[in-house]
């Protein structure tokens, strides 16, 4: 049986920046962990012949020609953001480590 | 954690530990259009202007992928002897950062396009010797966003009140090539990491897949560095980035050796972490640590199918590939007569290309190599641009040579072209004429000079008719200054003596 730890949902929780009450938190990590074991029940049924996938369809090689194509105006995408400045997307500071 | 205590000397360092190195380098494609959008990856457009809803990342905008950056990820390994994977999928890097509007990269994880191959390297100069580094892989990605800091003192992240996003060069693909450890003699491990660079640089231009150059980010260095005692596995690495030049290279590996050295000798322990490297110090400083790093939580890139490059496609490619750049360097030195020595300097300064198409605009390779390592260069670096871009063109430097050869400059004369040029007064031949730059080589005018000279110094005339020819050089020095350099040094010379000792 797979088992979620709460600390893992924490954790989880910090990378995918929500910010989650330690209520939020007992009961979301029950219930990731019936989540991951109904999801588990699929290797009872997968044979060592069927090769994982990650996609449904049975494509591959799927390319574009390296030719330009229109770009929205600068004016439109700043227009459908929260904040610019000077032709830029303004952010608020960054915490931590530069890039 | 500041160290202020002397650092060993790089001797001091390698005579007890020996530096294993690994190279991260991003390469940026010059494709017309970005990874996974048909936005245009021109440099230097308005901020935001080479945007779309796929590399803006927003809701409901699916990618494609750019067929060419597929071929040149496969030529770039197929050039570095790797193998290519016959089936392979794109990765989504989960990170939260403004540089990503997506809030991941898209990147390949356990399954790169190319992996296990090797490039040969030379130090070049004295020695001879080849050092094969091993590739570990080469993988596609897609490069970020560029960030602005308001509100620091110095543009840096710290003391920023907030930051500016410019999203062109978000999604403009990338090639990661990764070496496998690289164990060389600990002398010249710092030489032997620029060599890797430079060779990969070369070998990048040689394909047509990127001008790579860079100043202009379009090739970017992360070194990892650690030290062992001889026979120890592994130390812990550091990895240093920023490293964005090839002076830096060397520099930045020498530093960390040193660092470490100095950490480990009094009895510390190194850290894993990120360093950044200071050009302007050539320090390194601490940046984030490995049990801090971000947990990407890698999965296959839904939005995208496999690649699955078939061994027909693959072979297609291998007959597009160049003659490999050292095999043209020794074709090349061979054909322009260089020592080993001025081959490697004409590499080094990114020169070979315009030695190149310079000799083939008529010049001799001697002539070419003199101009483009000596005041381009010189005026390329006070200006902290390319040589490219000094403002003077193969054609230029050709026509300044053969201006010399058919005797209607003299050396002197030509640096002013030169330098006229290169200041944007126009082509060779309209600094010229606009400067007035003519040799006086007319024995009329010269004879008058070469008179007035000898009359002026009576001993030293006195002295060339005893026979003492080192004198001569007073005579022509009076004449130059007379005629403002403009006098044609060996034919003074030549009436020089017809008057005195003929
Ligand atoms: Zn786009």
């Amino acid at each position: 049986m797979p088992s979620i730890s709460r600390e893992e949902v924490a954790h989880l929780a910090h990378l995918a920046r929500l910010d989650l009450a330690p209520d939020e938190l007992d009961h979301l990590a029950g219930q990731l962990d019936q989540i991951l074991g109904a999801v588990a029940q699929v290797t009872e049924v997968a044979a060592d012949d069927i090769p994982p996938t990650s996609h449904a369809l049975p494509l591959t090689n799927v390319f574009r020609e390296d030719e330009p194509r229109a770009c929205l105006p600068a004016e439109a995408v700043l227009a459908a953001a929260p904040a610019a400045e000077d032709g830029r997307f303004r952010v608020p500071q960054i915490l931590g480590e530069e890039q | 954690m500041t160290v202020t205590t002397a650092l060993p000397s790089f001797d001091e360092a390698i005579a007890t530990y020996e530096p294993v190195m690994g190279m991260e380098v991003h390469v940026e494609l010059g494709t017309t259009t970005k990874m996974f959008c048909g936005c245009s990856t021109a440099f230097g457009g308005e901020p935001n202007s080479q945007v779309c809803p796929v590399c803006l990342g927003l809701p409901g905008s699916l990618p494609v992928v750019n067929r060419t950056a597929v071929e040149s990820a496969i030529r770039i390994g197929l050039a570095l002897n790797c193998s290519i994977a016959e089936w392979c999928r794109f990765a989504r890097k989960n990170y939260f950062y403004p540089d990503m509007p997506k809030n991941f990269q898209t990147s390949q994880y356990d399954e790169p396009i190319a992996y296990d191959g090797w490039l040969d390297v030379s130090l070049g100069g004295e020695t001879s010797e080849t050092f094969r580094i091993g590739i570990e892989r080469a993988h596609m990605e897609e490069d970020t966003g560029k960030s602005l800091h308001v509100g620091g003192a110095t543009g840096r992240i710290h003391g920023a009140s907030h930051s500016l996003l410019d999203y062109n060069r978000s999604g403009i693909p990338l090639i990661e090539i990764v070496t496998k450890p690289i164990e060389v003699p600990a002398a010249v491990a710092p030489a032997v990491a620029k060599a890797y660079v430079t060779e990969l640089r070369e070998l990048i231009r040689a394909l047509g897949v990127s001008e790579a150059r860079m100043e202009l980010g379009q090739l970017r260095c992360d070194a990892n560095v650690s030290l062992r005692l001889p026979g120890d596995p592994y130390g812990t690495r550091t990895e240093t980035k920023n490293v964005n030049s090839l002076r830096s290279v060397e520099r930045a590996v020498t530093y960390e050796i040193r660092r470490q050295a100095a950490v480990l000798s009094s009895g510390g322990t190194i850290v894993q972490e990120t360093r950044h490297w200071h050009e302007d110090t050539g320090e390194t400083t601490a940046g984030r640590r490995k049990e801090e790093a971000e947990d990407y939580r890698y999965f296959p890139e839904p939005d995208l199918v496999p690649i699955a490059p078939s061994r027909e496609w693959v072979e297609e490619l291998r007959a597009t590939l160049p003659e490999p750049p050292s095999v043209r360097r020794a074709r090349l030195q061979e054909a322009w007569g260089f020592t080993d020595l001025e081959m490697r300097d004409v590499v080094n300064a990114g020169a070979l290309s315009l030695v190149f198409d310079t000799v083939a605009e008529g010049a001799s390779a001697g002539g070419a190599k003199k101009w483009w390592l000596g005041e381009v260069a010189r005026v390329a670096n006070e200006r902290g641009v390319a040589l490219e871009d000094a403002g003077i063109t193969p054609g230029d430097v050709a026509r300044v040579e053969a201006l010399i050869a058919e005797g209607s400059l003299n050396d002197k004369l030509a640096r002013q072209v030169v330098e006229g040029v290169l200041a944007g007064e126009g082509t060779p031949d309209e600094v010229v004429a606009a400067r007035g730059l003519v040799l006086v080589n007319d024995d009329a005018a010269l004879g008058t000079a070469v008179d007035d000279a000898i009359a002026a110094q009576p001993d030293v005339a006195e002295k060339i008719r005893g026979g003492n020819l080192g004198a001569v050089g007073a005579l022509i020095g009076a004449i130059m200054k007379s005629t403002k350099g403009q006098a044609d040094a060996k034919r003074a010379r030549e009436l020089i003596l017809e008057r005195l000792q003929g």
